[in-house]
């Protein structure tokens, strides 16, 4: 990715070419006949094993009084147990979704602080392939569970017609509400992670880049200061980024759990 | 210097989402500030009003790349 970057940057005689949604797409790494192996794919698997050796580590040596490693696992589990499934989907059914929503939250953290990790340095989830199953997914369960909780003409009915509402008015709601959750939900869903990642990936080749450029190949040493201001500005951009993986994986699993309690509430 | 004035129009269309997330959390904050023993109550009603905000700009990053 190093040589893509510095490509990009230096591609033209003298002048200096800002990042766009090019910068995104990478070399393959190997290729197995016509299909191509990239980056993001092999972050995208070594995310997995990743994860299950984590909490696997976690709970090999469960004891009552939890050492550090099993505490670590206990509190992300704690977080997306309680403070997401339990307070969204209510106490009645959320136990069978927390393994769905902990996956969710997991693979989705695990693959955003690949932005940040040096040599990886790539969110797998700025490729918009990659959000679209994760999506897709999310859609076929709540509406699944609403399906088999209110039955299809009740779901339909228990999404698009709101509580208290009656008369000519229903003709202006019931499209826009099916409009807003059954089609808008997955495409907002998918379309935050991806352009939350997207552009704070782009924000930092963008700035990496232009310090870059300006210390050394502008030819013009007044431009170095500016170019330091600018790698300055890479590093705290850097620390933003850190709330904001940790918050797109958070709002995701939340959203999730929002969507599957809705589907599944009783009407009021 | 090259450039697309999509970013420009993208930029203004920010404008709205942007105002609209910093009513929510003065909202969230006032309220906590309040009553903190609302806060978990009110947290996941924020975070929800955030996302339909935030929706805005995203199609309209969307738009900005694709028009």
């Amino acid at each position: 990715m190093t040589t893509t970057v510095l490509n990009a940057a230096s591609d033209s005689e003298g002048g200096f070419t800002a990042p766009g949604p090019a910068s995104f797409e990478l070399p393959p790494v190997f290729s197995i006949g016509d299909f191509d192996v990239t980056k993001p794919m092999l972050l995208l698997a070594l995310s997995v094993p990743l994860i299950v050796g984590f909490f696997w580590a976690a709970s090999k040596n469960k004891a009552v009084v939890p050492g550090r490693l099993q505490f670590v696992g206990e509190y992300v589990y704690g977080f997306v147990r309680n403070g997401v499934a339990r307070d969204s989907i209510g106490s009645h059914d959320f136990l069978k979704f927390v393994p769905l929503l902990f996956a969710l939250f997991t693979f989705v953290l695990v693959n955003n602080y690949f932005s940040l990790i040096p040599f990886l340095q790539f969110p797998s989830f700025s490729r918009f392939g990659f959000v679209v199953p994760l999506a897709l997914l999310v859609w076929v369960v709540y509406n699944g569970v609403g399906v088999a909780r209110h039955g299809l003409v009740g779901y339909l009915k228990h999404v698009t017609v709101p509580g208290g509402i009656k008369g000519p008015i229903l003709a202006l709601i019931i499209p826009l509400e099916f409009l807003s959750t059954i089609l808008v939900r997955p495409a907002t869903l998918a379309l935050r992670l991806f352009a939350n990642m997207f552009a704070g990936h782009l924000l930092l080749i963008l700035f990496a880049t232009g310090a870059a450029y300006l210390i050394l190949d502008s030819g013009n040493p007044w431009y170095a200061p500016v170019g330091v201001l600018s790698f300055v500005m890479g590093i705290l951009v850097s620390f933003l980024e850190l709330l904001v993986l940790f918050l797109q994986a958070y709002v995701f699993t939340l959203l999730t759990a929002m969507y599957i309690g809705g589907a599944l509430a009783d009407e009021h | 210097m090259d450039g697309n004035l999509n970013m420009i129009g993208y930029g203004l269309a920010a404008v709205g989402p942007g105002i609209g997330i910093g009513l929510i959390f003065a909202a969230y904050i006032n309220g906590v500030a309040r009553q903190p023993e609302a806060q978990s109550r009110l947290q996941s009603i924020a975070i929800l009003g955030f996302a339909l905000a935030e929706a805005l700009a995203i199609i309209g990053i969307a738009l900005a790349f694709v028009l």
